[in-house]
């Protein structure tokens, strides 16, 4: 299998705080790749380094996606990251809350797409094309992710796990090779939960993306994953496939507090 | 009541309030995406009236016909205008994008002060005289007294530039990523939008509307100096407060009732208290919608 993100010794520092200390992590093309830790323990930072929203201290990241060549990612703008094929959704929900479902999912395509105003003003051919072709491209994610009954609506006004889904429609509208899902599960109930399993195991069977998630819904996370990061305190503490990740006496340690006997 | 009188006072009016218009636009795209109040504003658009008279100067004393200057000199101070607008925004603003808002204030005010006192060195202090560039023509006769025919140019130019700029943001590629950009900064970036670009854009399509206001009010007023952006950004800036700021509909309505504010009040009562009337009708409509006309108060911020 080959790997189509290789994290090296990846540091992030915010003045004397070690958010992240030397991490290394690795994705295989067609994986679902799970990483897991306490509260507080890098996750989101290591997202945020990956997807250029921060600058890392050190280390490096490297993607090896469809085009041959590998990629550094250290220090690029996130725009650029998208362009070279990665995507993600956050914590919080973060859609464009007054645009419409469907454009949501065309704001998603901007990177993809290039006509510039000329264009628009005087209508031209191809940019009518173009335009039409991001429409229908758009509707088709919709249907796919099962949201094309919402496609007029304010994204604000959807429900909570469809907004959630949007913003895996928009993520998968940017044409990545690899998602980043953070904490994709937080605060739906059970259906939704099993809903969002289907869609995950789908997106990387049918849709040839490999998948990235930070989870704390552990039952969901010993499904889905092939292979399981655990950090704690900016380090990585384990790895390993989900059989091993769950018996594994350092990581019961840093979920239950030392005075527990593993 | 004197019907023509009022006709004539709310077409006033209207011509007044799109003109403001022109220029909130900029105020309120600018603080809609950065959230920032573009002071300098105001000086882009005086930029904008001096480089026309400039350019028709020039072009007269070659004597070509009013209408070919008219348009050159248009093109001449919207190209600088927007030039400075980009320029204004990569020295002052852009190096203080992650400092508290309060420092990026400070440097437009501080941008705004350096542009007036580098044309009154540059240029004169003195008022110049400019020349009557929109041609006269006749139409309507009866009642050409109510709406001269430049109020009318004014007013036809300004609607067309309003359709534009809604094409621009409603339908184009560039429009839904500045509508992106507005809402959510981080997740433009991350479905692949070049924010840097997106606010450049910006503010190069708020200095070309402040730069073709600044040449119809100067053609229609026949005089410029410095500090004519400093009068006129307070007002395009209280007519974008009025609206709501960050809304550009908000922009357009807030002109429109500041204008027929003014005019209706100094044709009725007195011309000596325009702006007084102006400012109080501002503090009044703040009072019962802080968030003005057309604005949404801001209670979803993450």
């Amino acid at each position: 299998m080959k790997p189509i993100l290789d994290v090296q010794n990846l540091t992030m520092r915010f003045g004397g705080l070690t958010a992240l200390d030397n991490l290394d992590l690795d994705v295989n093309e067609g994986e679902i790749v799970a990483l897991i830790g306490p509260n507080g323990a890098g996750k989101t930072t290591f997202f945020n380094c990956i997807t250029g929203i921060y600058k890392p201290t050190g280390g490096d990241i490297l993607v090896h996606g469809s085009r041959k060549e590998s990629v550094r990612l250290n220090g690029l703008k996130p725009n650029q990251v998208t362009e070279k094929g990665l995507a993600r959704t956050f914590q919080n929900i973060r859609l464009f809350p007054n645009m419409t479902v469907l454009e949501n999912v065309m704001m998603g395509r901007h990177c993809r797409t290039r006509s510039g105003i000329l264009g628009a003003v005087f209508r031209g051919q191809a940019t009518v094309r173009e335009e039409q072709k991001v429409v229908e491209d758009s509707y088709e994610i919709l249907k796919k992710i099962n949201l094309a009954r919402y496609v007029d609506e304010l994204a604000m006004n959807l429900p909570y796990g469809a907004q959630r889904r949007l913003e895996i429609a928009r993520a998968m509208a940017t044409e990545p090779f690899l998602l980043l899902l953070d904490e994709p599960a937080a605060g739906m109930n059970p259906q939704e939960t099993a809903d969002l399993d289907e869609l995950i195991v789908w997106i990387r069977d049918t849709e040839k993306i490999s998948i990235l998630l930070i989870e704390h819904d552990m039952k969901l996370v010993m499904s889905l994953s092939d292979r399981i990061f655990v950090m704690d305190y900016g380090k990585k503490i384990a790895q390993g496939t989900p059989e091993e990740i769950r018996c594994n006496p350092v990581v019961i340690k840093a979920y239950l507090g030392e005075e527990m006997d593993a | 009541m004197d019907w023509e009188y009022f006709l004539e006072l709310f077409l006033g009016g209207l011509t007044r309030g799109s003109i403001y218009a022109l220029i909130a636009l900029g105020y309120t795209m600018v603080y809609g995406i950065i959230e920032l109040i573009n002071f300098a504003h105001g000086e882009i658009y005086m930029i904008g009236a001096f480089t026309a008279l400039i350019v028709a100067t020039v072009l007269s004393m070659l004597g070509l016909n009013q209408v070919a200057i008219l348009i050159c000199a248009a093109v001449a101070a919207v190209v600088y205008s927007c030039a400075y607008g980009f320029t204004v925004e990569k020295l002052a603003y852009k190096p203080l994008r992650k400092a508290p808002r309060l420092s990026a204030l400070i440097s437009a005010i501080g941008m705004s002060m350096f542009l007036q006192n580098y044309v009154l060195l540059a240029q004169t202090s003195d008022f110049l005289p400019f020349p009557s560039l929109i041609p006269d023509f006749e139409f309507w006769e009866p009642y050409a007294h109510i709406i001269s025919s430049q109020e009318l140019v004014i007013l036809i130019t300004t609607f067309v530039v309003m359709i534009l700029l809604t094409i621009l943001i409603k339908f184009t590629r560039i429009g839904k990523a500045m509508r992106a950009t507005a809402q959510d900064k981080v997740m433009a970036a991350l479905v692949g939008i070049d924010v840097n670009q997106v606010i450049s854009v910006t503010f190069i399509v708020g200095s070309a509307t402040a730069a073709i206001g600044g040449v119809l009010i100067a053609s229609h007023i026949g005089q410029i100096n410095f500090y004519i952006g400093f009068i006129a950004g307070i007002k395009a800036f209280v007519a974008a407060v009025l609206g709501g700021i960050g809304s550009i509909p908000g922009a357009v309505l807030g002109s429109l009732v500041l204008g027929w504010t003014e005019s209706f009040f100094t044709g009725y009562i007195s011309s000596d208290y325009e702006d007084v009337f102006a400012f109080m009708f501002l503090v009044f409509i703040l009072i019962f919608r802080p968030a003005g006309i057309l604005g949404r108060s801001d209670t979803q911020k993450v």
